[in-house]
């Protein structure tokens, strides 16, 4: 008998003797007693350090932005290094080049000028707010995201909502329960996934029919489920950076876990490395290399996600955004305004949403940053209440501090 | 914290296999039954259908005799301590419950071994906040790097010695937390500053919190976690961590019109800041129902405009460059860290990047309070007539904050928060309203005297009562605490600790909201976490654990000590190989609870 088999004897016996929610979760592992039909998903990728906004969509056309960054800009179309265009008007950064087919097959497209309302510079607090979904709260004990799970169909599956990284995120706190996993190159061995092990604390907690034993039993499924589909994907390092190599195992491995397990509904991933307040870069160099790094890990998890990337929405969002002009370090400080990254198979993409005002000083908040034109909260809401269908009732459940219907962001997603 | 012996002497063995018996008995001596040996609990185990010893309508007789029974003072220990050691419950009986008490709730009469004692002479909890700036500030970090941070070597050398400031400041801080959490007697004091500090909540993760939060620590939440509730609340909100972290260091008058030398520089005091204000009220007095408006908030944060950072400790200003700052600081500290980028302070006094700072100044003549690190500018505080909750405050500056904290820590709203959080930590999840009344009124009657408050508790019918024995789930800061003192280990290195905690979603002096962490099964019962703590007490157990070593050995027939606990726990010991078996045992879901 192999593990899995294993738990799920447990969980059957389990449900019979003793408690009858139980039986749920032992429904649900196997795969072909599935009736809900596919389900849309959404996963949030979130650049830590406020990355620069206006290095990701250049707005190429306007004398101004080379005016203000002598350093720092990214040349026009056509150079070398240069941005690959969107519109004529505003240009992909070239490290990106690996998601531009996203967007000339409208699956990709981006909020200008959102962002956080709060006026706080501060990482620790700006992050703080934008994971609570209530800036200027502090004391908001659970994440957005995890109230969002609250308000979907719980279907009693311990994979529901995927964490990948080492601890539960600010975004996913609260009483829905998440799984973490590592994407990494090859997966390590933890003691519990010792057969010997395992079996010993089985024989514990099993028939129990506590809260500890409905804990433990979740915890080892979700376990199985993320080892076994994995297994196939002991990627090798194609040489290049580690980082890079890395990250292709967060496309590809999350991609792969949406693909084949249908259960999955909402999945988070954080990077960090964007707070370039000295020596940015610009074609090349500092942003450039992380922004490859994202750039071929969003494109992996596009491809990897095969069908799935129909029903998918996956939204990248900053704290907030850095100063329009560089500093004396050819870098940027923080700032305001960004944008909010939004693809998918849902996505009406193909072109730029929001308020644009461009760069002048009288169009910048406090004389210095992009302006937040459009509340990332407007954003959200407007994703999953189409997307993920909730009412406005529950939306306000999700965003209790803030009313979607002020500011919405129509044609976002597709119709 | 000792080494452990390479070699442990004929008489050590013996002395650890004596352990080892009664190792067990601590680890499962956690339920009800604690005298009852394994035979008898089996027996009895197989003769109810359930095997969980329950007995929620049981009324237990709350007399002297119960509460010096064996099970009696495994409760209580469970409660007053991070949990049980080898030999605490022949301590006690010893002593007799109502003495051990006595003492527990004086701290100060139980003499500290020395290792205890020494762990907390580190700068990180012996500095003021100001030395602690002017030493390991920014500022000072940046001179010690021999850049300002501009070029990319200059930058790299920067991180490096940041980083392995805050990262020893933050070790030292942690190590001194973790030794006295597992090794001192005082284990109630322990376990009050533990709680008072997630009351009054701050976070290493925010900015200069970095280096102050061990000191927090030390001076603003130990020294009172047992003595009067209006002391320790007005030592927090006089703390520089405090005020850095719910940001009053920035709350300033509307009015204020700040002189600056250059004109192109931007003020960073921009008017008012409710923020501590609002978190004064709602969590760390009245609680979010206890009877003030939004507009409170807005009366109490004029109260408290100008209650901020002194001058050249955080705030800026006062110090023209590097020179001063070390005569105002006196000696630099010499930090003990390896790092090659660490160069003497004075080789460049003057490079770039060193912000200017104005007017010079010396540690005497800095103004403001050097024991919390606060200064109150009066040109920053708004002096018109206040309202807050009720109370009229008229605009006399400073003292406006006293009298607002008095009114704020004697309104009956605090009274009740308190206590409720209190029964909650000590009793249980949703504590009974009866015992948090009789708390309250007590906390209203000594003027909140903590530890007065607390012998209403432990006094208490529901503290005794059946139903809040064994009802808690330990947070993942008890559970690792708990494991190390249940094997008597010994610590040479808690960075594995540290991680642990950090996976579990709890790392030390590191919770982001105000709220500090819960200590609730709800908030801490989840399927990863879960996981986490069995592959935590595997390589505990093991001795995998890199600086850690757990002194019990698997001699020994493990069932001779389980005195409670369910069948199915007791068959899969058995069952396991003997090496297995104390990792077991720490990953039971008996050892789960408390």
């Amino acid at each position: 008998m192999n593990r899995r088999d294993f738990l799920k004897t447990a969980g059957l016996a389990t449900a019979s003797l003793l408690v009858p929610q139980v039986n749920v979760w032992a429904k649900t592992s196997g795969s072909a007693a599935s009736n809900s039909g596919p389900t849309n998903k959404l996963v949030v990728v979130f650049l830590r350090g406020a990355i620069d906004g206006l290095s990701v969509v250049v707005p190429y056309s306007d004398p101004n932005y080379y005016k203000v960054r002598n350093n720092i800009a990214i040349p026009p179309p056509g150079n070398q290094l240069g941005v690959l265009d969107l519109d004529g008007h505003f240009g992909l950064h070239p490290a990106l080049e690996p998601i531009l087919p996203l967007w000339k097959n409208k699956s990709l497209s981006f909020v200008l000028n959102s962002g956080s309302p709060d006026p706080t510079r501060s990482h620790f607090d700006a992050q703080d707010y934008m994971e609570s979904g209530c800036p200027g709260r502090k004391a908001t004990s659970t994440g957005w995201l995890n109230r969002l799970l609250a308000q979907l169909p719980d279907n009693h599956s311990p994979v529901r909502a995927l964490n990948i990284g080492s601890t539960t995120p600010r975004i996913l706190q609260g009483p829905v329960a998440s799984a973490t996993f590592k994407a990494e190159l090859k997966r390590r061995r933890s003691p519990i996934d010792n057969e010997v092990i395992a079996s010993s604390f089985e024989r514990m907690y099993e028939g129990r029919g506590d809260s500890l034993e409905r804990a433990f039993q979740d915890g080892m499924e979700a376990r199985t489920t993320i080892n076994e589909k994995l297994s196939g994907e002991q990627m090798q390092a194609n040489g290049g950076a580690i980082q890079a190599a890395r990250f292709g195992a967060f496309g590809k491995q999350l991609g792969k876990l949406m693909r084949e397990e249908p259960k999955v509904q909402v999945a988070f991933l954080d990077l960090g490395g964007f707070d370039t307040h000295v020596n940015q870069g610009n074609g090349k160099g500092q942003l450039a290399n992380h922004l490859q790094v994202l750039g071929h890990g969003l494109s992996d998890l596009a491809e990897s996600l095969g069908d799935t990337y129909q029903r998918t929405v996956i939204l990248v969002m900053s704290e907030f955004g850095r100063t329009v002009k560089e500093n004396g370090n050819n870098g940027t400080d923080h700032g305001h305004g960004n944008f909010i990254w939004a693809l998918g198979g849902a996505v009406q993409g193909g072109k730029l949403m929001g308020h644009w005002d461009g760069i002048t000083d009288r169009s910048l908040y406090e004389g210095r940053d992009l302006p937040v034109r459009t509340d990332f909260r407007s954003v959200i809401s407007s994703v999953i209440g189409e997307h993920l269908q909730l009412s406005s009732r529950q939306l306000q459940t999700v965003f209790p501090d803030f009313s979607s219907n002020s500011d919405t962001v129509t044609g976002l997603l597709k119709g | 914290m000792s080494n452990s012996a390479n070699s442990p002497s004929k008489a050590q063995i013996k002395a650890r296999q004596k352990v080892t018996h009664t190792f067990m008995a601590v680890l499962l001596g956690l339920s009800a039954d604690a005298s009852l040996i394994c035979n008898e609990v089996l027996a009895k185990a197989g003769k109810a259908s359930q095997t969980r010893i329950d007995r929620p309508d049981a009324v237990p007789k709350v007399d002297s005799a119960m509460k010096n029974s064996r099970e009696g003072i495994a409760h209580l220990l469970n409660r007053t301590t991070y949990g049980m050691r080898p030999g605490d419950i022949e301590r006690v009986q010893a002593l007799g419950v109502e003495q051990y008490l006595k003492e527990q709730l004086s701290p100060e009469s139980i003499p500290l071994p020395s290792g205890v004692a020494q762990v907390a002479q580190v700068p990180a909890l012996t500095e003021t906040p100001l030395s602690l700036f002017l030493n390991y500030g920014k500022p000072a970090l940046k001179a010690l790097s021999q850049g300002g941070g501009k070029t990319p070597e200059e930058k790299k050398a920067l991180g490096k010695v940041v980083r392995e400031t805050y990262g020893k400041l933050y070790q030292d801080a942690a190590t001194a937390h973790l030794t006295r959490a597992v090794d001192s007697p005082r284990q109630l004091q322990e376990l009050m500053t533990d709680f008072w500090f997630n009351h009054f909540n701050v976070s290493s993760d925010k900015g200069l919190d970095h280096i102050w939060t061990g000191q927090y620590e030390e001076s603003a939440i130990r020294p009172y976690a047992l003595g009067r509730f209006r002391d320790l609340l007005g030592a927090t909100a006089h703390h520089a961590a405090m005020l850095f972290y719910l940001d009053n260091w920035q709350n300033t008058s509307a009015a204020y019109r700040p002189v600056l030398n250059n004109p192109k520089a931007k003020s960073r005091f921009k008017g008012i800041n409710e923020n501590y204000a609002r978190e004064l009220m709602e969590l760390h007095t009245l609680g979010v129902d206890g009877g003030y408006t939004q507009k409170d908030v807005q009366e109490l944060a004029r109260v408290l405009t100008g209650l901020g950072l002194q001058p050249g400790g955080g705030a800026g200003l006062a110090m023209r460059n590097v020179m001063q700052r070390r005569q105002a600081a006196g000696q630099l500290a010499q930090m003990q860290t390896n790092s090659n980028a660490m160069q003497p302070f004075s080789r460049r006094p003057r490079q770039r990047g060193i912000r200017n700072y104005g007017e010079a100044a010396s540690a005497s003549t800095i103004p403001g309070n050097p024991k919390t690190g606060s200064f109150f500018d009066m040109r920053r505080h708004d002096t018109g007539t206040k309202v807050v909750v009720g109370h009229t405050i008229q605009g006399s500056g400073e003292r406006e904050i006293e009298e607002a904290l008095d009114i704020l820590a004697r309104h009956p709203s605090t009274a009740r928060h308190i206590s409720y959080k209190l029964a909650q930590y000590f009793v249980a999840d949703k504590p009974p309203d009866s015992l948090v009344q009789k708390m309250a009124a007590t906390f209203t009657r000594t003027d909140g005297q903590i530890a007065e408050v607390l012998t209403t508790m432990f006094d208490s019918d529901e503290f005794w009562s059946n139903t809040n024995r064994n009802n808690k789930f330990k947070s993942p800061h008890r559970y690792v605490i708990s494991s190390l003192r249940a094997t008597d280990a010994t610590i040479d290195n808690v960075l594995p600790l540290l991680a642990f905690l950090k996976q579990a979603g709890q790392p030390l002096y590191k919770c982001l909201t105000p709220d500090g962490y819960k200590n609730t099964k709800e908030a801490w019962l989840n399927p990863d976490s879960l996981i986490n703590r069995l592959n935590f007490a595997t390589a505990l157990g093991a001795n995998r654990l890199p600086g850690i070593r757990v002194s019990a050995s698997q001699n020994g027939d493990v069932t001779d000590s389980l005195s409670t606990i369910s069948e199915k726990t007791v068959s899969a010991i058995e069952q396991a190989q003997p090496q297995l078996r104390q990792s077991l045992v720490l990953g039971s879901p008996e050892f789960m609870m408390y």
